[in-house]
């Protein structure tokens, strides 16, 4: 049986140019590249040039910096926390940071922390739509007493964009640091930091068809914060720890043809998304969570009526198609997801939501085979239910 | 129910490979699932009970279905619907299953321990992992609801006791008593001697899957908290014991006189005092005194206050002691 993987907002296949291009760094050119002898000054030539296309990706100025670290929870980790370290060190009169309430856990969990230490946390309502507008900061913050604010970009459940240059200019107006996690974002819509002027910018490679364990961490020019991984001289001392060559190189060239294919995305991907969208949304008992145009074009997040989100991947799961739950059974912690409630989703939705993710790689064949096996795990389950009797 | 070592732990999305193949059978093509009509009760002349339990809202709900032979009170068949995930519809299945051929009495003691073991591929070796034992708990409760629906009477009618972890079935009895006997002092080892709170954790503390009217953490600080008491009771009835205490004992409860009979009256003149020293010897115990406050510099402090102080303790513990003052 061919399997069908519409879980791309979990992860991604690596591209196999991606793949080829970090094969000569593992048994040839292994050399570490802060090495004085030819092993480690070889492999610069193209360490520069992956920089190159990582700086040209988010479209970044020479003069800030983009940190390659582990992953984007490392990223999210390191601005949270550095953010709190200078709030220690510095001692203004600014004791308040805030995020929404849909943020990945990499974020949410670390403002957790803070707040266990006795920082003031304020966590955002999304509005009607689903998304955190300037308003929304408006009305929960005091713009004074406001450190630092933590939006993302896309949001990982739903696909809903949040109009990050409207809140990074609202917090540029008042002195807050601004800084959005970007990580579904970016392969998917622009995503540049010249248009938007964030503080701080964080990715993951494998979301973009690289490989995993690798990420990055965007500085604007001129914001300081201490690393979180202090140690040699790496990164410009600002994040200690071996250069992952193969890695870097990798992501560097995965990042230069997420950006070439981000018109196919708006197109193609957007087009297969909507043709499966629309097939389930002829499903009755379907609800899709958020507007298609506040969305990032690969990502579907659906509501089955009647039907637990696990169940229903365990029935799509045995006829191949990979998709993934929000829903409080699925994981192994049984907490109901805390985005989904924050969404102001009815407490039965949190349970029966399921997440299609498409990628460039999709194919329509594929949709509409998924699309037969989703009507399919839709006919028995509900057969089971309780609902509707 | 399987050991969950650190290195088992560190990489998740093991939660479908612990199912047992029983479980991802039933999942996969239940035998008991479906209605009965109250027509088909009729035809044969049986009585159809309904039962439901827990709602979509919470991310679980089944439905019973039992026909029940009104001569025997024996369920002769037994269908389910469910609202939920794999562990739950494998489990209302083999609930259902198990009703059949049962008395309605007999029904009730199926508990769901029972439908997990009966899921089990192994004996030794748990059919789900533990934070989906959750999942088969509503097999249990549904079948007391149809008890309670058949016999006409209030579902708490058919719980012995007061259960708090019902993954594990561990009533609040149980776990006083552990906590008693054993001189428990922690969460984690009520949870290693009775297995509650093994399970989907949320009888340890408020913020949980689901609310619930016990919690360990509270039962553990409210079962010591009484320990303490008795414990403290214990020390201070025995005043008859005076005699045989030792120096501390005695001191304690020369204090616990001095502070009920005798600070209370000098507090009222502006006066305090203090035991400095106590010695012990041929049966006699002697009690250095010193005053403070307005009792300090008062005439009467070595006469009329001392002879005060000395028959109030004679009088409640002994009558070897004696008071002097430094």
């Amino acid at each position: 049986m061919e399997r069908i993987y519409l879980d791309n907002n979990a992860t991604t296949i690596v591209d196999p140019l991606v793949k080829d291009a970090m094969e000569p760094f593992f048994c040839k050119m292994y050399g570490n590249p802060n090495s004085l002898h030819s092993f480690g000054t070889e492999v610069h030539p193209y360490m520069r040039i992956a920089m190159d296309r990582l700086y040209a990706g988010i479209e970044a100025s020479d003069d800030d910096d983009i940190i390659i670290n582990s992953c984007a929870c490392e990223g999210n980790n390191t601005v949270i926390q550095g953010v709190y370290f200078d709030m220690l060190r510095g001692g203004g009169k600014r004791d308040t940071v805030a995020t929404s309430q849909v943020e990945h856990p990499s974020v949410m969990k670390t403002f957790e922390f803070l707040e266990s230490l006795g920082v003031h946390v304020v966590y955002l309502p999304v509005n009607a739509d689903g998304i955190i507008t300037p308003d929304v900061l408006k009305e929960n913050i005091d713009p004074e007493r406001t450190a630092f604010v933590s939006i993302m970009w896309a949001n990982n459940e739903t696909g809903l964009i949040n109009p990050v240059k409207d809140i990074a200019a609202y917090c540029r107006e008042h002195g807050i640091l601004f800084h959005t996690d970007a990580v579904q974002a970016v392969g998917k819509i622009p995503v540049s930091v010249k248009d938007v002027q964030p503080d701080f910018l964080t990715f993951s490679a494998h979301k973009f068809h690289g490989p995993k364990g690798i990420g990055g961490l965007y500085i604007r020019k001129g914001v300081n914060i201490p690393p979180l991984i202090h140690g040699g001289e790496q990164m410009g001392g600002k994040r200690a720890g071996t250069l992952n060559t193969p890695y870097i190189i990798g992501m560097g060239l995965a990042m230069e043809l997420a950006v070439k294919n981000l018109p196919f995305e708006a197109t193609e991907v957007r087009r297969l998304r909507d043709l499966l969208e629309d097939r389930i949304a002829a499903i009755p008992g379907t609800q899709v969570i958020g507007k298609r145009e506040l969305r990032t074009p690969n990502t579907i997040l659906v509501s089955f009526e009647g039907i637990e989100g696990e169940a229903m991947i365990w029935d799509l799961n045995k006829q191949g198609v990979a998709a993934s739950t929000g829903s409080a059974c699925s994981s192994e912690s049984l907490e109901p997801n805390p985005a989904l409630v924050a969404m102001g989703m009815k407490d039965d939705l949190a349970h029966t939501g399921v997440r299609f993710s498409l990628s460039r790689f999709t194919t329509e064949e594929e949709i509409d085979r998924a699309a037969l096996c989703i009507q399919k795990a839709v006919e028995r389950l509900t057969a089971i239910s309780t609902h509707g009797r | 129910m399987g050991d969950r070592m650190a290195k088992k732990d560190l990489i998740g999305g093991s939660l479908w490979e612990q199912y047992s193949n029983k479980v991802a059978e039933r999942m996969n093509s239940p035998r008991f699932m479906g209605e009965i009509s109250e027509e088909e009760a009729n035809s044969r002349g049986m009585k159809l009970v309904i039962a439901d339990w827990g709602a979509e809202a919470c991310g679980d709900a089944v439905r019973l279905y039992w026909l029940i032979d009104p001569k025997t009170q024996r369920i002769v068949d037994a269908r389910f619907k469910s609202f939920g995930c794999g562990t739950a519809i494998a489990s209302s299945d083999v609930m259902a299953e198990l009703c059949i051929g049962k008395t309605v009495d007999e029904a009730v003691k199926i508990t769901n321990i029972d439908v997990e073991h009966a899921l089990r591929d192994e004996p030794d070796k748990a059919a789900i992992p533990p934070q989906k034992m959750h999942c088969s708990v509503m097999a249990y409760d549904v079948i007391k609801k149809a008890a309670s629906l058949y016999k006409g009477v209030d579902i708490s009618a058919i719980e012995e006791e007061e259960i708090v972890c019902e993954c594990a079935r561990v009533s609040l009895k149980t776990i006083q008593d552990v906590i008693r006997i054993n001189d428990l002092k922690t969460v984690e080892e009520i949870t290693q001697y009775t297995k509650a709170g093994a399970f989907c954790k949320s009888c340890i503390r408020p913020g949980g899957h689901e609310k619930r009217k016990h919690y360990l953490v509270d039962i553990l600080r409210d079962t010591r908290e009484k320990m303490q008491m008795e414990a403290l009771k214990k020390q201070q009835t025995p005043l008859q014991d005076f005699h045989s205490m030792t120096l501390i004992q005695k001191h304690r409860a020369i204090e616990k006189v001095l502070d009920e009979k005798v600070r209370k009256a000098l507090f009222r003149d502006g006066g305090s005092m203090e035991v400095v020293d106590m010695k012990e010897s041929d049966g006699r115990i002697s009690v250095y005194v010193q005053y403070a406050g307005s009792c300090a510099g008062c005439a009467s402090a070595t006469t009329g206050t001392l002879s005060f102080i000395s028959e109030v303790l004679k009088q409640e513990l002994d009558e070897a002691i004696d008071v002097y003052p430094v």
